[in-house]
């Protein structure tokens, strides 16, 4: 994937609410926080469910399918880790919760509001993996 | 919700710096320069001061500032969090404490080298190495930051293209925002782009910073401070200037907040967070969005603009095109909407220059006055925690 940085992005900071994602991604998983009470899931994760109000939670394997929301094209600054524009994605996973990312291999001219996407995996050279997302 | 209530409070002083790209002073001083301004417009002696209100933010602690006011007994001190969405919430913070006693005389301020400083536009604060126990801002923050949602420009964006895909807005529409803050800005000698318009065509021609945003979609970097002085209403009757009552003032977040992209939201293209505000300034004041001579609105980006008008419900929910083309933000339109230049003609000083001007609208001395302005609403900022006022003269 020679368009997207594999070296240079900001690090993702992490405690105990969410570093399980990440040991996710370093698998090529993507998961989420599932209610233990009431089973719903949530993302980004977060300590309490906001309909239950559990404190027990369990991770879900997402299918990693998706639609574009919304999205942009960032020329200017470029952000840490990017040598050319980037397309930063708002990405609706076909479990309801959404993601921001990067779509990758796709022209930004090309791009379509709704079109699906896959998710796929890209592993940083600072020991952390990216989920970003492809066509499917 | 509360019903309308008798107004407690009145903003009685405003001052400024000049607004440049390096002041070459430091953010304190810019700090007492607008201070001591505010307080000799107001005709209060500083010794008076007894509450200091700014941004959790901002450089300059309450402290400093007293000191070198030489206040004596400092008895009211709060900070509101996030960016410009807390301008208006630092005076409604300020009549807080006015309204049950605490304070007598407070003075709201904001005073920063941003341009020549620290700069919004770019990485900068979401550059900070990873910490050992993270707040859970910089947590929130992970979940853009690695893929280049950066800066406010990149997570505006989103939200603009969203709006565009929902409503059919374009460009355009988000220029003649651009155009009317600068034909403001233009007769604002205050102003950084003074006697500088343009034209729809600069706008479209004006380099791509975050598809959809061009150039001059975007606010200024500034230098600059802005202070405020908030009294009783009882007090204000006594001093020089006609006294601009505080309507209504409230602070608003909406469901599901999360920085100011707010990706997360069912509906990119509302602005949800001013709705939760609008519903507390109408009850508040008892009045409505027709009864508005003028609004301030929160520009860091066009965009906000259109969702703003929406959200205070001066249209309905995807109409703000139509509105600014057929209904007018000018001087001469139904909703003249700042008349500074906002922060994209005057200068960028997270919102503070938009109350001071719409004080200046209601006393009559603005350099683009609407004739006989009697009411106007400000809003600050779009989606985070945010805040707004009614302001009104008798």
């Amino acid at each position: 994937m020679p368009n997207t940085p594999t070296k240079g992005r900001l690090r993702p900071q992490t405690n105990t609410d969410t570093e399980f994602f990440w040991e996710g991604t370093r698998r090529h998983k993507l998961l989420v926080q599932s209610c233990s009470a009431c089973h719903t899931i949530r993302h980004p994760p977060g300590p309490a469910c906001p309909h239950c109000h559990s404190l027990e939670w369990e991770s879900k394997e997402l299918s990693g399918r998706g639609r574009l929301y919304s999205y942009t094209v960032v020329h200017h600054p470029l952000p840490p880790g990017f040598e050319e524009p980037v397309i930063v994605a708002v990405v609706e996973l076909d479990e309801g919760i959404r993601m921001v990312s990067n779509v990758v291999d796709i022209e930004a001219d090309s791009l379509k509001i709704d079109e699906p996407l896959q998710v796929t995996f890209v592993d940083q050279d600072e020991g952390w993996t990216a989920p970003l997302f492809g066509r499917m | 919700m509360p019903a309308a209530f008798k107004p407690q409070t009145a903003i009685v002083g405003i001052g400024a710096t000049e607004f440049s790209k390096n002041s070459g002073r430091s953010e304190l001083r810019l700090a007492l320069e607008a201070v001591t301004a505010a307080l000799a417009d107001a005709a209060i002696d500083p010794l008076e001061v007894d509450g200091l209100v700014s941004f959790s933010m901002d450089p300059s602690d309450e402290v400093a500032v007293a000191r070198n006011l030489g206040v004596q007994d400092l008895t009211y001190f709060v900070r509101t969090p996030g960016g410009g969405g807390g301008a208006c919430g630092t005076v409604a913070l300020a009549s807080l404490g006015i309204a049950t006693g605490m304070a007598d005389v407070v003075v709201c301020y904001r005073a920063m080298n941003e341009r020549s400083g620290h700069r919004f536009g770019q990485p900068g604060a979401a550059a900070a190495p990873p910490q050992r126990n993270p707040p859970s801002r910089d947590i929130d923050r992970s979940w853009n930051v690695p893929f280049g949602m950066v800066t406010a420009a990149s997570m505006t964006a989103p939200v603009a293209r969203r709006y565009m895909h929902q409503y059919g807005a374009t460009s355009e529409d988000f220029g003649l925002v651009s155009v009317n803050a600068r034909n403001f800005a233009a007769t604002n000698p205050a102003a950084w782009f003074y006697e500088k318009p343009i034209t729809l065509d600069d706008h479209q021609n004006s380099r791509m910073i975050a598809d959809p945003l061009r150039l001059l979609d975007c606010c200024q970097e500034s230098d600059g401070a802005v202070a405020l002085v908030v009294t009783s209403l009882e007090r204000a009757k006594d001093l020089p200037q006609p006294p601009v009552a505080i309507l209504a003032s409230a602070q608003g977040s909406g469901p599901n907040s999360f920085t100011v992209a707010q990706p997360y939201r069912e509906n990119l293209a509302r602005a949800v967070d001013v709705e939760v505000i609008a519903k507390q300034l109408w009850a508040q004041s008892g009045l409505k969005p027709q009864d508005m001579d003028l609004a301030n609105c929160y520009d860091h980006f066009t965009p906000a603009v259109l969702m703003q008008l929406e959200g205070l419900g001066f249209c309905g929910l995807g109409e703000a095109a139509g509105f600014i083309r057929d209904e007018g933000i000018g001087l001469d339109g139904r909703l003249p909407v700042n008349t500074n230049g906002g922060q994209i003609g005057e200068a960028y000083i997270h919102g503070f220059n938009g109350i001071a001007e719409v004080v200046r609208q209601l006393r009559g001395t603005a350099v683009n006055q609407v004739p006989n302005a009697r009411h106007a609403a400000v809003i600050s900022g779009i989606h985070a925690v945010d805040s707004g006022l009614i302001l009104g003269r008798d």
